[in-house]
């Protein structure tokens, strides 16, 4: 999760809204002109709403595969099955992990899912993550059914607020980018899963995330830049045959099997996939 | 970067030393001119331009000339209002004696040498004895004051028993609560002295420095060190407002040093405050701050201009159009939908509160190579800033801005300290000696 855990949707999604006139770079900031510049960027492309439209559609689709696969956990936590629940943990929190930006935007529902310990104070955490320390520290889940819980309600409620979720092109942008920049500040430093060392799941599922959002705007990008969109297309390969030789089974290794040159190879090629990806705001512009 | 710091008119504090410059007359009078004339940014090239600079007021831009020192005695330490230098070394120690007279002795000691180096001079004069080990270092020999400063404090350990000072612990000096998000690595955290060098010159805070770490051999060890830099006199002679490695500028709403009001208000501590022995010291607040710069390159112009609340080529609040236009104006301005134009988890506005409470900021950015395990910069802002109470300055700003602040995406705090800096030393005295004595 990001580190700012009281962000408030209002005013994420209210920044989003703004952003959507990022076309009138030139003019200066005043109310007026970013009224206009939303409203001509949000007339400007078909194809931009046609992303926009798959991509709730998607956002939707891991939503309700994550409330399933979070019950399935919890019901493993309940049934006070460590084995199974410990099993269950990192794949769960894929489908999460693949739409993070969207699941961060409403207010405290990102940090009562996805807070580590610290990020917020100890009365207030819960969610997957304190649950993953007793898992792996106490190696007991006595005592968790509360955080097991609120962890399938907080999951339920995220999935009755992605519907109501407008998606900006805008949005899609820098969601693609901040699902690289997500590894870059938690998995790849083994900060994200400090107990189960899970970290590479999460890395795949943010990768994963950001190619869908590539994917649905590329058709658009080869318009505007079509050796961009090769590029970005080769540095995901390049970054994606990396990762595969982690692969263990359905799942990856634990982080701390990786050696630090290891870790540091996923990391540079995180940073050279999320430069040429940060220019995908390109298909924004004017 | 702390630099409201724009002028300083205390003629007190005009360049009168040039101790270094005498030892090259010695030797080497040829080569002062040559060394004058190579100095970069100096107003001073030829024998004119020295004259002219020993009469003139106080240099106003940030870094001034090499040739000047900063006088190390005065009501108050230097470094603290003094416009902030290009370099800083900032050094913590812990204490390895547990006797208040090695203390004592230490800050005698450092005294001394400080108010030596500060002139430009050795940390003692030379024996003939060739069997000894030189008193000084010597890799600053023949080189300018450069306007360096030593400040000295202590940090919250010193009370804890050792030295029977319990009861001199200022009420609220204490560690840092613990702030969401942060990442702090005990090798980055504490110390029973904290000792700021700040110099125009990396070689002679170098050399200040080691002579400090040497005197202190026995008494105290290095706990740990940090070194800083900010863009140069030379490199911005209009003296703007200096820019993080984030690219935006950082210091605009400092309050102004040249108010004292306001210095008595937000950073000297007050006889009433109490204890005696603070009063014209200050409460200094460490934070070794790494930033995400991967992360940060990648942002849009817009995010990152969100992130600050600010414009990233004036420095003006978003939405207007001078850097120093009224921030309080800009906060209140509203987009045609409702929302701010100044977002709300913006770290200008967060930073702002409510304007009643303020801090006196002078920090230096930080570059240490790279984080091994990312390959990653490992560089970022090493935060230092002075208030007349921290408990009720920094702590409430700084958990405002940890819960909320959008800036903690790119940012990580690794590093933090707090410091009881002592008041101001008159010859004959020495620093801390209302604390030790």
């Amino acid at each position: 999760m990001k580190k700012s855990v009281t962000a408030l949707a209002t005013g994420i999604l209210g920044a989003a809204i703004m952003l959507t006139g990022c076309s009138s770079k030139e003019e200066t900031a005043s109310p007026q002109a970013e009224g206009t510049a939303t409203a001509a960027a949000a007339a400007e492309s078909e194809g931009l709403k046609a992303a926009t439209e798959s991509y709730k559609k998607y956002v939707i689709e891991q939503t309700d595969l994550f409330v399933q696969a979070t019950e399935a956990f919890v019901d493993a936590v309940k049934a006070g099955d460590v084995e199974k629940a410990r099993e269950l943990y990192a794949p769960s929190r894929m489908y999460y992990e693949r739409i993070e930006p969207i699941a961060e935007s409403f207010g405290d529902l990102d940090p009562n899912i996805d807070a580590r310990e610290g990020d917020v104070d100890e009365s207030e955490w819960r969610g997957y993550h304190r649950l993953e320390k007793a898992l792996w520290v106490q190696k007991s889940v006595e005592g968790q059914d509360k955080y097991a819980d609120q962890l399938l309600s907080d999951s339920q409620q995220l999935r009755a607020l992605v519907e109501t979720v407008e998606v900006s092109p805008d949005m899609l942008v820098t969601g693609a980018v901040g699902l690289l920049n997500e590894v870059s500040s938690s998995k790849v430093v083994g900060e994200e899963e400090r107990y189960s060392h899970t970290d590479l799941y999460d890395f795949a599922a943010n990768v994963e995330g950001a190619e869908k959002i590539f994917e649905l705007l590329r058709p658009e990008l080869e318009k505007k830049d079509a050796s961009l969109a090769s590029d970005i297309e080769r540095k995901f390969a390049d970054l994606k045959a990396d990762l595969a030789q982690y692969k263990e089974g359905d799942g990856y290794k634990i982080y701390t099997e990786l050696k630090p040159d290891q870790t540091k190879k996923l990391s540079q090629l995180i940073d050279a996939l999320a430069e040429p990806l940060s220019q995908m705001g390109t298909v924004l512009g004017a | 970067m702390g630099n409201g710091n724009r002028k300083d008119g205390d003629p007190k504090r005009q360049g009168t030393l040039l101790s270094r410059r005498e030892v090259l007359k010695m030797g080497a009078a040829g080569g002062l001119g040559l060394l004058l004339g190579s100095m970069v940014g100096g107003s001073v090239i030829a024998g004119k331009g020295l004259a002219a600079s020993l009469t003139k007021g106080f240099d106003s831009r940030p870094t001034g000339d090499n040739q000047e020192s900063v006088p190390f005695y005065g009501k108050v330490q230097a470094g603290i209002v003094t416009p902030a230098q290009n370099f800083l070394i900032f050094a913590s120690f812990d204490l390895v004696t547990e006797r208040i007279e090695d203390v004592r002795k230490l800050f005698q000691d450092w005294t001394d040498a400080a108010a030596r180096l500060t002139e430009g001079k050795p940390v003692g004069e030379e024996s003939d004895n060739a069997f000894l080990p030189p008193k000084d270092t010597g890799e600053a020999a023949g080189l300018l004051p450069a306007r360096t400063t030593v400040t000295f404090g202590v940090g919250p350990s010193v009370f804890d028993g050792r030295f029977g000072l319990k009861s001199k612990r200022p009420p609220t000096f204490a560690d840092l609560p613990p702030f969401p998000g942060e990442s702090l690595q005990p090798e980055w955290c504490g110390g029973d002295i904290g000792v700021q060098v700040c110099s125009n010159d990396m070689q002679v805070a170098f050399h200040a420095i080691r002579n400090l770490i040497r005197i202190a051999r026995g008494k105290a060890v290095l706990k740990w060190m940090q070194e800083g830099f900010q863009r140069s006199g030379a490199a911005d002679p209009k003296a703007g407002t200096p820019r993080n490695l984030l690219g935006f500028k950082d210091g605009t709403g400092n309050p102004d040093v040249n108010d004292p009001d306001l210095m008595n208000r937000y950073v000297w501590v007050q006889k009433a405050d109490g204890p005696s022995w603070m009063e014209n010291g200050t409460y200094m607040v460490v934070r070794k701050i790494r930033m995400r710069i991967e992360v940060w390159d990648r942002s849009s112009l817009q995010d990152q201009e969100a992130t600050f609340g600010r414009h990233r080529a004036s420095g003006a609040p978003l939405g207007r159009q001078d850097e120093f236009d009224s921030l309080e104006e800009a906060l209140e301005q509203k987009n045609a939908d409702g929302t701010y134009v100044i977002p709300v988890q913006s770290h200008v506005r967060l930073s702002h509160g409510d304007g009643s409470v303020k801090i006196l900021r002078r920090s230096y950015s930080y570059s240490s190579g790279i984080e091994p395990r990312s390959g990653q910069l490992d560089a970022g802002l090493f935060f230092i800033c002075f208030q007349r109470d921290i408990a009720s300055q920094f702590v409430p700003l700084q958990d405002r801005l940890a819960r909320q602040d959008k800036l903690n995406e790119y940012i990580v705090h690794i590093g933090s300290a707090v410091f009881a800096c002592f008041p101001g030393v008159s010859r004959g005295g020495y620093i801390g000696e209302g604390l030790w004595s």
